[in-house]
């Protein structure tokens, strides 16, 4: 209910909203947990497993309960938790996980197979029959396991990730956090101060005190009004720290548009921070834990803090007739606020025995709630008192406090374990733990408001004078400095379940049962209850229940100890996480000078790395793209063809040690070659096998440009350069890729050079330009090279000119080819030609082949050592043992040749201890008529003339096969060399 | 005779603005990369002096005079944009033309760190990385080459087949950035 007087909501406007379809209203500044409080809706979830009716049970984003799905549509977000929803005009809210509704969810039956549901209830009571559990168990857990549902329709919201630096990051911008930057802002370092909530100041904004002699809330708005004044100084709202990781890096989401009615559709809904700082302060404060007695998780049970933060910021009282429980003076404070706002107290139960009434309520010291009703909302608690006293008391609301729990969290995401602390009977964060960061405050299990302004005050001049700055003389403001008086009460005995885990309904007899079953460990019991893995990653239960463990196992807690912390401190959604990474933005598109002319032409492309290519070029009345690709290889053997083959890589090397460290890289001699000629050149990898193959061009005397395969430009690159600065620092070479400067055309063809004279300023001849011939020539004046190269076999060239003049050059060729009956193909056709040929793809070079196994054994150079050589001649890469590369036809016609397809002995079972080898490549040939394939065979090489048979297992595939030399055209290379 | 015509990779001129930041696209003239050989690295720089006016720039800066600029490419590496290389670098240094190889956009205005800071891990602050400072690094998953030009002024190398790619992530961010006011 709305409490007249107290707080800071704006009540002039009206904030119109839906919850379950119910118009409602409430203020602007509401969260939707305020206004929902504020239209006494207590009844706001059901839980997970038995479907237990539950309320809001805090203010923040630890909320274990009160899980909602914002939206519709695809733009529906499952599991926001209502005190962190801002609300806005419009927002629609449904509850989750109750069928057909909230107040009669069918689903609640579950509570009633409490016993069978128990922890590890799946390894024990849906064993039998075995057969039911892939086909009816698992499916019907798994459809009533989760609290929210995804729409199932793409999210067309965007999202951001983007990175910050700064001298010292300000985790928290509670009183301690305030106080560090500030001190560390006046003094001139570079501060981000970053709070999850859409305002800073943590609990001043929700606690009846004062600093400096002003409400609390508004010292804090005014520390903020100056950091907003300083240009050192970043302010980040609704952005929460999420992680620790290595040298200073920090993980953050910002909500961007989640609090707007209309939000942006350029804006992000959020952004996910990469945040470096060279400082960090954790001023994370504390949140604050229940205790566990039966039905202890009833709508209208809720954090005693909680409860004051609703009526001093928001003001509105969770209930009419408000009890509390308590084990430290927090409860007291709670009373306090309520009495004096004109909430009625019912009464104060302390656990503790030396306690007074700070107000005109009754208080029950000594004493321990008990058993709670009211299905679905609190109406009665039974308490016992200090003689042992039974007691009924009405009350709509249960105010609890079983002390506070440093938010530690992020100290301990680089494998730290947090440390025990008996007086406070908490954990606090171990020292050192994430370099350069250290905690404050409350996260350190400071809890009185001086304590937290004097500790963040230190951790700023601290930050300063490790930053080589000054901190300016000031002054901390004076706060409130109590004690913490603390006796801890985990669990109160009883009959009943008592709640650990409000989110995957964990009870304290769960703990106990894992226990005694075995699961003496924190993680073990962990997994085995379930207990800390849902949502709020047991921020409300981790304490509690390893107090439980400590108790059943006969240990201290810090004994017993924590589970792993690991990011991300609250969830965090997909989207946020893979920003810059959907759809195009996965992945740069890089395009040849060629595109706009190759799509024009209608050809479909496909990626070969990042590159798009052209698959085909479909001409007039082809349905296929056999029809388009058996087109062009026959164009091509008798006329010419052009291909875009500027995505090849090209690294340009130079340098008087050129020669000697290509002789390094490259397995056959290089450094013999002429000037103005180039030479196919194997690359072996370290351990002996084939890395990649290309021609490497001699320009000059000192000047190599040798070309690699598209997709491996990078990793060769990567692999030359590692070869120099490592293996040869003393070689005096430099090295740079020139891919993307040149566009380059493959022209290939009978009458290629035909095509190649028509284009170029002076005209070449057969033997002023043999096979192999590399040179400088010029298209209308313009500064290109040639190269005599050929991987379809046929006689070819490549012509390269400076990118800019690409496009330009590719549609001039075209118009040629075709005037010589030629055209365009794609890559299709481009691996048909070179399959004739029995030339390499990385098909056939795929990590495990050797130059032995691919019949180049003689191109390793006898006279000169090479990366790989040594490894190469281990015992086992060489042999008849070796699948060796062979070729394949099918003995009958029309028999099919499939890539991936094994091969086998006639008279052998196709099973896997029967393998003989694998089909790396298949086309069919339009020269040859039939199915052709490039394989690997053991000890093919012999075997030339004799039959397998290829069988593919997942198409049902059996061809009998020759097995054959893998050059199946023109086997003494003419065409090339004509 | 045939007479083939030249096309950039972008369009060249103001490509979008919004929200106090722009983005063009500009020629990158001629580009030369400059690797010096070993233990040439001063008699290259003597040469750069005499011929054109700068030194071989320190890793992370840019040397320039009037006609020239040489900006910091990588270990023992350096750009020159500007003029053709002088005929005595070729004896000390390998050189190669790069013009045709980059993409560049210039991304201007008071909005244009917080574009920046959407699409790449450098730490532009503007203490650390004043006008003369340069850095290969990342940009939205694209090798680059990103250069403090002046107080609010950043000049982004891509490669040129990534020049679509580049020219969309920044358009997308400086529009994420207005929209955010």
């Amino acid at each position: 209910m709305r409490v007249p007087g107290k707080g800071r909501v704006n009540r002039r406007i009206t904030v119109p909203f839906t919850f379950d379809g119910r118009r409602l209203y409430g203020h602007e500044g509401d969260t939707l947990a305020s206004a929902l409080m504020a239209n006494d809706v207590r009844l706001v979830a059901r839980s997970f497993k038995y479907h237990r009716p539950r309320g809001i049970f805090s203010a923040g984003s630890e909320e274990p309960n009160a899980l909602v799905t914002i939206g519709h549509g695809a733009a529906a977000i499952p599991n926001v938790r209502a005190p962190v929803q801002e609300l806005y005009e419009g927002l629609e809210a449904r509850s989750q996980n109750a069928w057909p509704g909230l107040r009669h969810d069918l689903l609640a039956v579950n509570d009633l197979f409490a016993p069978f549901l128990g922890a590890g209830f799946y390894y024990k009571t849906f064993m039998w029959p075995r057969a039911f559990w892939e086909k009816l168990y698992e499916p019907a857990i798994r459809r009533a396991a989760g609290l929210g549902a995804l729409s199932g329709l793409h999210d067309g919201a965007r999202y951001d990730k983007a990175f910050a630096h700064c001298d010292l990051l300000v985790i928290g911008g509670g009183p301690a956090g305030l106080m560090a930057a500030l001190v560390a802002g006046r003094g001139g370092a570079d501060v981000i101060l970053a709070d999850e909530d859409h305002s800073f100041g943590g609990r001043l904004k929700g606690e009846v005190e004062e600093v400096d002699g002003q409400p609390g809330h508004a010292w804090a708005a005014g520390a903020v009004a100056e950091l907003m004044a300083l240009p050192n100084v970043r302010l980040m709202r609704r952005t929460t720290v999420t992680g620790a990781y290595d040298q200073g890096t920090f993980g953050a989401l910002e909500r961007v548009g989640l609090h707007l009615a209309r939000p942006h559709p350029d804006a992000p809904m959020e952004t996910f921070w990469r945040i470096v700082a060279k400082r960090a302060v954790l001023a994370t404060g504390a949140l604050e834990r229940p205790i566990a007695f039966a039905g202890n998780d009833r709508p209208g049970i809720l954090q005693a803090g909680a409860a004051r933060t609703y009526l001093n910021r928001w003001g509105v009282a969770p209930g009419r007739r408000i009890a509390v429980f308590t084990n430290n003076d927090s409860g007291h404070r709670t009373a306090r606020d309520m009495a004096l706002a004109g909430v009625e107290v019912a009464a104060v139960i302390d656990a503790r025995e030396d306690v007074v009434a700070a107000g005109d309520f009754p208080v029950f010291a000594g004493a321990r709630v008990t058993a709670t009703a009211g299905r679905l909302g609190l109406a009665q608690i039974t308490l016992r008192d200090a003689t042992g006293r039974n007691v009924s008391l009405e009350c709509d609301c249960l105010a609890v406090s079983g002390g506070w729990n440093p938010s530690v969290h992020l100290s301990c995401h680089m494998g730290a374990k947090p440390i025990w602390r008996e007086d406070i009977a908490a954990f606090v964060p171990p020292e050192d733990a994430v370099p350069g960061m250290v905690a404050v405050g409350a996260a350190n299990g400071d809890f009185s408001t001086a304590a937290c302004l004097a500790a963040g005050a230190r951790a700023g001049g601290e930050a300063l004078a490790a930053l080589g700055l000054k901190a300016a003389p000031a002054d901390v403001p004076k706060a409130g400095d109590g004690t913490y008086d603390i006796a801890p009460l985990w669990h109160v005995p009883g009959k009943g379940r008592a709640w650990l885990d409000f989110q995957n309904d964990v009870t304290v007899k769960d703990v106990v049962l894992a226990a005694q079953e075995g699961f003496a460990s924190v993680e073990h019991m962990k997994r085995y209850t379930t207990q800390g893995m849902a949502p709020d990653q047991g921020k409300n239960s981790n304490i509690g229940a390893l107090a439980v463990l400590a108790d059943a196992t006969g240990r201290t807690i810090p004994q017993t100890g924590t589970t792993t912390y690991r990011p991300p401190f609250t969830p965090v959604s997909i989207a946020a996480w893979g920003a810059g990474g959907q759809g195009k933005e996965f992945a740069p598109e890089r395009f040849t000078t060629a595109h706009q002319p190759t799509v024009q032409r209608g050809a479909p492309m496909i990626e070969a790395g990042l590159w798009h290519r052209p698959s085909y070029f479909p001409q007039g009345g082809e349905t296929s793209w056999r029809a388009a690709c058996d087109r062009e290889v026959r164009m091509v053997r008798s006329t010419v063809g052009v291909c875009d083959v500027s995505t090849l890589g090209k690294i340009d090397i130079q340098g008087p040690d050129a020669g000697a460290f290509l002789d390094l890289v490259y397995c056959n001699t290089i450094s013999t070659l002429k000037v103005g000629r180039a030479r196919y050149g194997l690359m072996l990898r370290e351990d002996g096998h084939v890395m990649d193959d290309g021609t490497a061009a001699r320009l000059g005397a000192d000047h190599f440009v040798i070309t690699t395969t598209t997709a491996a430009a990078g990793q060769v690159m990567r692999h030359l350069e590692f070869v120099h600065q490592c293996v040869a620092p003393r070689m005096d070479l430099r090295m740079i890729s020139v891919t993307e400067h040149w566009a380059q055309f493959a022209i290939a063809g009978p009458k290629a050079r035909d095509l190649v004279n028509a284009l170029i300023d002076e005209e070449i001849s057969d033997e002023s330009f043999p096979f192999m011939a590399c040179g400088p020539v010029a298209v209308s004046g313009v500064a290109a090279r040639l190269f005599r190269i050929s991987f379809s076999g046929e006689q070819a060239y490549e012509l390269a000119v400076p990118a800019r003049y690409g496009e330009s050059l590719f549609r001039m060729l075209l118009t040629l080819a075709e005037a010589l009956g030629g055209g365009p193909y794609g890559m299709e056709a481009l691996n048909v030609l070179r399959i004739e040929k029995g030339f390499l793809t990385h098909a056939e070079l795929h990590g495990r082949t050797t130059a032995f196994d691919l019949g180049l054994g003689r191109m390793i150079a006898a006279r000169k050592d090479c990366i790989g050589k040594a490894a190469a001649q281990r015992p086992g890469l060489t042999g008849p043992a070796r699948e060796q590369l062979v070729g394949l036809r099918p003995v009958h016609d029309g028999g099919a040749i499939i890539a991936g397809a094994h091969l086998f002995s006639e008279a052998a079972t196709p099973v896997s201890a029967n393998d003989q080898g694998y089909v790396t490549s298949a086309c069919f040939s339009p020269m040859l008529g039939c199915d052709l394939g490039l394989a690997f065979l053991k000890d093919g090489r012999a075997r030339h003339g004799k039959r397998v048979v290829l069988v593919d297992h997942l198409r049902g595939v059996h061809t009998l096969c020759r097995v054959c030399d893998p050059v199946f055209f023109d086997p003494e290379g003419e065409r090339a060399r004509g | 005779m045939v007479k083939l015509t030249a096309k950039p990779p972008l369009e060249t001129g103001l490509l979008f603005e919004a929200g106090g930041a722009r983005l063009l696209a500009i020629d990158t003239g001629r580009l030369t990369s400059i690797a010096p050989y070993a233990g040439q690295a001063d008699a290259v720089s003597q040469v750069l002096q005499a011929e054109h006016g700068l030194v071989f720039p320190a890793p992370g800066r840019v040397s320039h005079s009037e006609a020239a600029r040489c900006v910091w490419w990588g270990r023992a590496q350096a750009m020159l944009a500007g003029p053709e290389p002088a005929a005595g670098l070729g004896a000390c240094a390998a050189l190669t033309d790069q013009s045709d190889g980059w993409a560049m956009l210039v991304l201007e205005g008071a909005g244009a760190r917080a574009v920046l800071s959407r699409l790449t891990p450098l730490d532009i602050r503007t203490e650390g990385f004043p006008a003369g400072h340069t850095a290969r690094t990342e940009l939205a998953h694209m090798m680059a080459s990103v250069t403090c030009a002046g107080p609010d002024r950043f000049e982004l190398l891509v490669m040129r087949s990534m020049a679509q790619t580049a020219r969309r992530a920044l358009e997308t961010a400086v529009k994420s950035i207005a929209a955010q006011g």
